[in-house]
């Protein structure tokens, strides 16, 4: 077996057994993306030099003794969660050349435990993107078919784990954003708890549903990540002081009896399915069920909403978080400009893409004045009301089961123009970040041509460690 | 149409963006077609139901108001596009 291809859990029995070290692991890993960076177009930064030298200096503490999960472990993190020294493009040009002063809470964390960072990878710019398409650096190609997006907006994320290109990842999920490109690639994503991590340091999109979580090979090595990334954080003012469990005992709990698994009846008339992901999801729920779950219809009545609410909510959000791209602090300035209105404007136009701009524009007129009422004020009431669907649907069930996209991913350029229709496939992840709810992309079959297909498995309120139990128990089976 | 051209203009004005006038038809009916979407939301009555901002049931976080070290002024202005005597410069605003 090559080094490579090792999950974390495997990884780290070698490293501490001293069977491997993390400097031999770390270059097959950077030889890997070598090899293979530029057929994915995974990663935009890849930090060769410093992973080797983080490798070492791992490799000292384990011969000291000390070793935590994650010491030696070679990681990519997807590029606009800050990285102290290492370039943060958000996939914009705007931020072409921004090197953040100061390390994501997240980040510190991960260098306490001695893990190894190889590189920072491709995204849709700013996280808006469902295809990894829109990125000014780069198209990033899926892994088990080159010819197709790899999910988005943490496509560059879940390929480099996809491909061995690394051995887990930190993605971001705003809308989907790492569950959705877990699918695609076939590998696992988890999307925490609203607070459950902090955000300090990830650049702001929506900052009501924006949170920091795994992608990686196995469930057992999300629950090991999450340990790791989890916990109150004072510089983040919405992370929730709450313990944090050991989620890997989570995978240690041998079946599912007593678990009572929602489907939700709305979920069947969805339009738009492929049948391949449908037949592959009704698959998994009779696995779900031998494996001694009870199933129970569920009623998630506001779920034809979620769309048209989120595409309100995150533009409005969006549009706020991204004035700070100004060319007076950081990043890009158009210097042809001689007065700061001209300046300001010619900057952002040209540092900024089109699916941005979009965004930008959407959400503010959504919160001028005139339309505040009939798009902000009115998406946020409903946005209470898919809140209270899945409170009343969790009194009855423990999990939420569903797909994750309705098809495997698309040809790239295959929807670029047609932004609406891009949206559209996002319908069965955004209700999580709309209520804040925590849930699991876990490979569950391939379509008849061999492209990987994802189960959801959504959880009630910092229950990760039930959607983990059920995921874990699936993925044996 | 739901949203005409001269109503994207404004809104990129008041977004502080300009628009590339060969796109701006292109734009202004895509926009104007993701609007017609969330109109689907009027079919739903909210009557009295109250705002949703943040989906976790989250209070002020207060701290004790105690000096701590934070970034120094090189860190903050190492990325500054252009800089002076540890200030950030910007084209002139008054004429």
């Amino acid at each position: 077996m090559n080094l490579y291809e090792l999950s974390i859990g495997e990884a780290q029995n070698l490293l501490k057994k001293k069977e491997i070290s993390s400097k031999e692991l770390t270059k097959a890993v950077l030889d890997r993306i070598e090899s293979l960076e530029d057929k994915i177009g995974a990663y935009i930064t890849v930090t060769r030099d410093t992973a080797i030298k983080d490798a070492e200096n791992s490799d000292e503490r384990i011969l000291k003794g000390d070793i935590s999960p994650l010491t030696g472990i070679p990681l990519s993190i997807k590029d606009l969660i800050c990285t102290k020294g290492i370039k943060t493009t958000c996939a914009s040009k705007i931020l072409e050349s921004f090197v953040p002063p100061y390390d994501a809470t997240v980040m510190g964390k991960l260098k306490q435990q001695g893990a190894v960072i190889v590189g920072k990878t491709n995204m849709d710019e700013f996280a808006m993107g469902s295809s990894t398409e829109h990125s000014y650096f780069k198209t990033t190609h899926n892994p088990w078919d080159k010819t197709r997006i790899p999910g988005g907006s943490s496509g560059g994320s879940a390929a480099s784990v996809a491909a061995n290109m690394c051995l887990g990842s930190l993605g971001s999920d705003t809308g989907g954003s790492i569950r959705q490109p877990a699918s695609h690639c076939g590998v696992v994503g988890l999307k925490p708890t609203y607070g459950r991590v902090s955000r300090f340091g990830l650049v702001a999109f929506a900052s009501s549903l924006d949170q920091i979580g795994p992608i990686t090979k196995n469930v057992y090595d999300t629950a090991i990540l999450m340990n790791a990334i989890s916990g109150y954080d004072s510089n983040d003012s919405t992370s929730v002081p709450k313990d944090v469990p050991d989620y890997t005992l989570s995978c240690k709990q041998e079946g599912l009896k007593g678990i009572v698994v929602g489907i939700p009846k709305e979920y069947q008339s969805i339009e738009g399915i492929d049948k391949d992901v449908y037949s592959n999801i009704q698959k998994a729920i009779k696995k779900i069920e031998n494996l001694g779950a009870t199933l129970r219809e569920v009623a998630l009545p506001h779920t034809s909403y979620a769309v048209a609410v989120y595409y309100i909510i995150a533009p409005a959000e969006a549009s706020s978080n991204l004035a700070r791209y100004d060319g007076v602090k950081y990043g890009y300035r158009d210097f042809d400009k001689t007065t700061l209105m001209e300046m300001y404007k010619s900057t952002r136009d040209k540092g900024l893409g089109a699916e941005v701009k979009r965004r930008i524009i959407i959400g503010t007129y959504a919160l001028s004045s005139g339309y505040y009422d009939a798009y902000y004020k009115k998406a946020s009431q409903v946005r209470t009301l898919i809140v209270n669907d899945f409170k009343e649907a969790f009194k009855y069930c423990n999990v939420i089961l569903s797909p994750v996209a309705p098809t495997p991913a698309f040809k790239i350029g295959e929807k670029i123009d047609d932004p609406l229709t891009m949206y559209l496939s996002d319908i069965f992840t955004l209700s999580a970040n709309l209520s804040g709810i925590p849930a699991i992309s876990v490979p569950c079959g391939f379509s008849s041509q061999n492209l990987p297909i994802g189960l959801q498995i959504m959880g009630n309120y910092f229950d990760e460690e039930t959607i983990l139990k059920v995921a874990y128990n699936f993925e044996k089976c | 149409m739901k949203i005409t051209k001269q109503e994207v203009l404004y809104v990129a004005h008041l977004s502080r963006l300009n628009i590339d006038e060969t796109s701006i038809d292109k734009f202004s009916e895509q926009i104007g077609k993701i609007l017609e979407y969330i109109d689907t939301l009027n079919t739903v009555d909210t009557k009295d139901i109250k705002e949703t901002s943040h989906a976790i049931f989250l209070t002020n976080a207060f701290r004790e108001d105690v000096e701590s070290p934070h970034l120094n002024r090189d860190a903050s202005l190492l990325n500054a596009p252009q800089e002076e005597d540890g200030n950030f410069v910007v084209p002139k605003v008054i004429g």
